[in-house]
């Protein structure tokens, strides 16, 4: 029956004029989405090797498949067409070559070439070699970033946002507080799961200046769409003075400062230089350098971050820091004011 | 003319010779590696002895596999006859069976392959 409504679709002249006259507007719909395919979140524009690697592999299997496709629709088109009968004998062998043979054959080279790539996709740095280490633990719903000294203590906390040196592999040590998130910055290479208990590595480079997205690719609760982060590549004399400048803890004082600290807001964020050091939340030492707030959910405005110190939960459902909205409008100006403008 | 293997043998068993030798291969060649990668300190013998020993294993599988499939394609008659074997007699169970036992071994060859694959490709434990 369906054999009969494909012939029948191929065949009627009315049906052809009918599909002339549409494919170019559907062809148009089908490029529309290619304008997505760039950007600071597209693994189709490679940042660095690793990425490359995934988008080579991704045009590779996308080439097969449209060679397979072409093919299945010819086979579609001459069954539908065919006026000479063939044997049973000759309809066996397609289904042996076409069913098992070659779909064999292909599986075995796309097996070998995923793993004959896997080194390039998955780059390994032994525990001994000096390399620029990161540790990013998954929370419900931020990221809370680590830079690690040679001997692997933390040198200072941050959350939301990742600096690497471009041209340098950055090596992460990924870890999970409460359930499995899951880190991919797409630019710059596949994603790696992020679990509890456990410490994943994952190893990435980028080889051009920028800002990247990244997001938690594991879905981990209410906010799991609003969890993404964003990794500024930079020059590496620019991250070494970066890196440099956050050691040293600077002093604070503002009035800002005083209302975040009288409302409580230090029992669970710090910043470095102030008696604020609560471990629950994101740290916010240095927050006016940062490209975004509340997980890369919100532009990093004053607007947006009495917004967000209002009422948190309406932006980001799930999330564990309670309202403040109760605070006095100008309490809650004067904080955003004094966190927008953080060094 | 008298076989070195009964035709007795050829029973229900050897349908599930062929899936049992891949799956046997398959945890095998896990287990084998993750126990040599979790002691390689304490062990005395590198990870190319570990890549030999398992393709030995792969070539001792593929071998009982290709018995499997040989048995079966006697039992199928050696392709005289013609599928679908739906008779409700003996004989067409047999043949059934035997066609049946030969498709599985194909697939079970095919998967010891893949799963063997990286066998050439994965040089060293990395940690």
């Amino acid at each position: 029956m369906t054999d009969g409504w494909v012939a029948g679709l191929l065949q009627s002249r009315r049906s052809q004029r009918h599909l002339s006259r549409l494919c170019p507007g559907f062809i148009a719909l089908l490029v529309l989405p290619l304008t997505s395919c760039s950007g600071t979140h597209s693994a189709l524009d490679p940042a660095g090797p690793e990425a490359a690697n995934v988008a080579q592999l991704f045009f590779v299997m996308l080439a097969g498949g449209v060679v397979i496709w072409v093919g299945l629709v010819a086979a579609l088109i001459y069954s539908a067409r065919k006026k000479r009968e063939h044997s049973e004998e000759s309809a066996g062998r397609v289904i042996l070559w076409g069913g098992a043979v070659i779909p064999t054959i292909i599986l075995c080279a796309l097996l070998s070439y995923g793993m004959w790539l896997m080194p390039a996709i998955r780059p390994w740095v032994p525990d001994d070699q000096q390399v620029r280490r990161i540790e990013v633990t998954g929370e419900q719903f931020w990221w809370r970033v680590r830079y690690l000294d040679e001997a692997g203590e933390t040198m200072f906390e941050t959350a939301n946002e990742v600096r690497i040196p471009v041209g340098e592999p950055a090596h992460f040590s990924l870890k999970a507080a409460d359930v499995i998130h899951s880190f991919w910055v797409p630019s710059l290479g596949g994603k790696m799961d992020m679990i509890p208990g456990r410490t994943n590595p994952l190893t990435l480079t980028a080889d051009r200046e920028g800002t990247y997205r990244g997001v938690c690719a594991e879905f981990c609760g209410e906010s799991h769409a609003l969890m993404a982060f964003t990794v500024r590549a930079v020059a590496p004399d620019e991250h070494e003075a970066w890196l440099a400048e956050r050691r040293v803890s600077g002093s604070q004082d503002a009035e800002g400062l005083a209302i975040f600290l009288n409302n409580g807001c230090g029992a669970c964020h710090a910043i470095s230089g102030t008696p604020a050091n609560g471990r629950i939340g994101p740290d916010l030492t240095a927050f006016g350098e940062r490209t975004t707030l509340a997980a890369a959910t919100l532009r990093h405005t004053a607007e947006d971050i009495a917004r967000f110190v209002a009422y948190p939960g309406v932006i980001k459902p799930g999330v564990k820091m309670p309202h403040f909205g109760m605070l006095p409008e100008d309490d809650i100006k004067t904080i955003a004011a004094f966190l927008k403008e953080l060094k | 003319m008298k076989s070195v293997i009964p035709r007795e043998v050829e029973s229900l068993w050897t349908l599930f010779t062929a899936p049992t030798i891949w799956a046997v291969h398959f945890i095998g060649c896990y287990a084998t590696v993750a126990i040599y990668c979790a002691k390689a300190a304490s062990l005395d013998f590198g990870f190319d002895t570990v890549r030999l020993l398992l393709a030995g294993f792969t070539v001792f599988a593929l071998a009982v596999i290709v018995l499997s499939a040989w048995l079966a394609w006697r039992q199928w008659g050696f392709g005289v006859h013609d599928p679908p074997h739906d008779e409700p007699t003996r004989k067409g169970r047999t043949l059934f069976q035997g066609y049946a036992t030969l498709l599985l071994s194909g697939l079970s060859f095919v998967a010891v392959v893949y799963a063997a694959i990286p066998l050439i490709l994965i040089a060293e434990c990395q940690r």
